[in-house]
């Protein structure tokens, strides 16, 4: 379509030709002005120009301050991530230490708790058998005076029975015996 | 006039000028052509005036154009070939602002004439070559001889070659020529149309409105155009560029 098109514009402007050239007083007679030979000169001598001058504005200027800006930009990101990354070992580290000093305190309260235990343990222990040593004296004490007023009582009761038996005698048979022979007596009763 | 779809690509004379009797006027179409670069170079160096980390609107746009280039360039051609990053850089800020400039009603589209795709292509093929030359010498033409094709068959696949790489010029530029020209002529067919039929009264008006949307439609087209063929213009010189730079890598 678009060759068709371009086919019937030409011609009519192959038509309109004369018309044209008269307009604008220009060389271009009735040729398709894209093909006109006689612009060329000016047409490349302009472009040369200008596409010239941007190319020179291009690469000295806009690429340059371009690529400076990403640069920049690339580069505070990468440190950025840099330092996020820092940042993030750093508060890894703090927390492996706290951690490790937190097992550390637990470790130490156990061994404080169990020492604690041991003294208390020890010290109770100590204070009963003084106690007990204590208590084991005084029992000792009291057997030995059990011991003496037993043996003060046994040795009461020959006297007391020489005397229940010169008594009785005396009663009974209502002489008197003497103190010697009961005496000899009962011991040998005690004896039996 | 108004009706002529070819008015638009005349050139007037706005300085005439002549040298040794060769004409060297400033024309429309210089007009033109100094008002793209004044446009694309003010633009770019206003938007970088800043500098900023954190880009404004217009620094973003600036921003984009030369990442998108620089893309397209290093994906044609390797980090080798980010030296001739300028080339690609202003022939796509060129070829694509100068598209847009057409876009403006009476405006003169600069890519219209093939005179001027044809020296830009031309700039481009002779760019290939000397750096093509300069860097492998002798070495450049093995561009010509692709690896892997028998014996036997390589006189022919040489010769395709070369006549491949000689009408790369002509292809380059005619491409970009004859879709700016051939849009803003339908446009201005289209466009035509609306005003001739309204002319007829009452049906030809409710008739011009099918060629009005079609001009619509095709003023949308032709943005795209604008840009698709600096598009395709710039990717072409990248992979040219690339072949300059590894003329046996293909």
């Amino acid at each position: 379509m678009f060759v068709t098109t371009v086919l019937t514009a030409s011609t009519e402007t192959v038509v309109e030709g004369a018309e044209h050239a008269a307009e604008h007083g220009a060389a271009a007679g009735g040729v398709f002005p894209p093909f006109d030979p006689s612009s060329f000169a000016s047409q490349l001598l302009w472009l040369a120009i200008t596409f010239g001058i941007f190319y020179y504005v291009v690469s000295k200027v806009i690429i340059p301050r371009l690529s400076g800006i990403l640069g920049t930009r690339r580069d505070r990101i990468s440190r950025d991530l840099d330092e996020a990354q820092r940042m993030k070992e750093e508060s890894d580290a703090a927390l492996a230490a706290y951690e490790q000093e937190l097992a550390e305190a637990r470790r130490s309260a156990g061994q404080i708790a169990q020492e604690a235990r041991d003294k208390a343990k020890a010290e109770a222990d100590a204070r009963r058998g003084e106690a007990e040593g204590r208590l084991n004296e005084k029992l000792a004490v009291s057997e030995k005076e059990i011991a003496a007023i037993k043996a003060k009582a046994l040795s009461e009761v020959d006297g007391i029975a020489t005397d229940t038996a010169t008594e009785i005698v005396r009663q009974l048979v209502g002489g008197t015996a003497t103190r010697a022979d009961v005496a000899k007596a009962v011991a040998a009763a005690a004896k039996q | 006039m108004s009706n002529d779809p070819i008015h638009q690509f005349h050139l007037q004379k706005l300085i005439p000028l002549e040298i040794g009797g060769v004409d060297i006027s400033f024309t429309n179409s210089s007009l033109f052509m100094a008002a793209t670069v004044a446009a694309t170079a003010g633009f770019m160096i206003w938007a970088t005036s800043g500098r900023g980390l954190i880009p404004s609107r217009a620094q973003s746009v600036a921003e984009i154009a030369y990442e998108f280039s620089s893309n397209m360039l290093r994906d044609a051609a390797g980090s080798q070939g980010m030296r001739f990053f300028p080339l690609v850089f202003s022939l796509f800020l060129f070829i694509l602002i100068g598209n847009l400039w057409g876009m403006f009603p009476y405006f003169f589209t600069v890519t219209s004439h093939i005179i001027v795709t044809a020296a830009l292509a031309l700039l481009v093929f002779a760019t290939v070559l000397i750096a093509g030359l300069s860097q492998h010498g002798l070495g450049f033409f093995k561009l010509f001889v692709p690896s892997g094709v028998p014996g036997w068959l390589l006189p022919l696949v040489v010769a395709i070659e070369v006549i491949s790489f000689l009408t790369r010029p002509i292809s380059h530029s005619v491409r970009l020529f004859a879709n700016m020209l051939a849009g803003h002529i339908t446009l201005k067919v289209f466009a035509g149309f609306v005003v001739s039929l309204s002319a007829l009264g009452v049906v030809g008006v409710a008739g011009s409105v099918l060629p009005l949307v079609m001009t619509i439609a095709l003023t949308a087209l032709e943005f795209l155009v604008a840009f698709l063929q600096a598009y395709v213009f710039a990717m072409l010189t990248c992979m040219y560029i690339n072949d300059a730079i590894h003329p046996g890598g293909h």
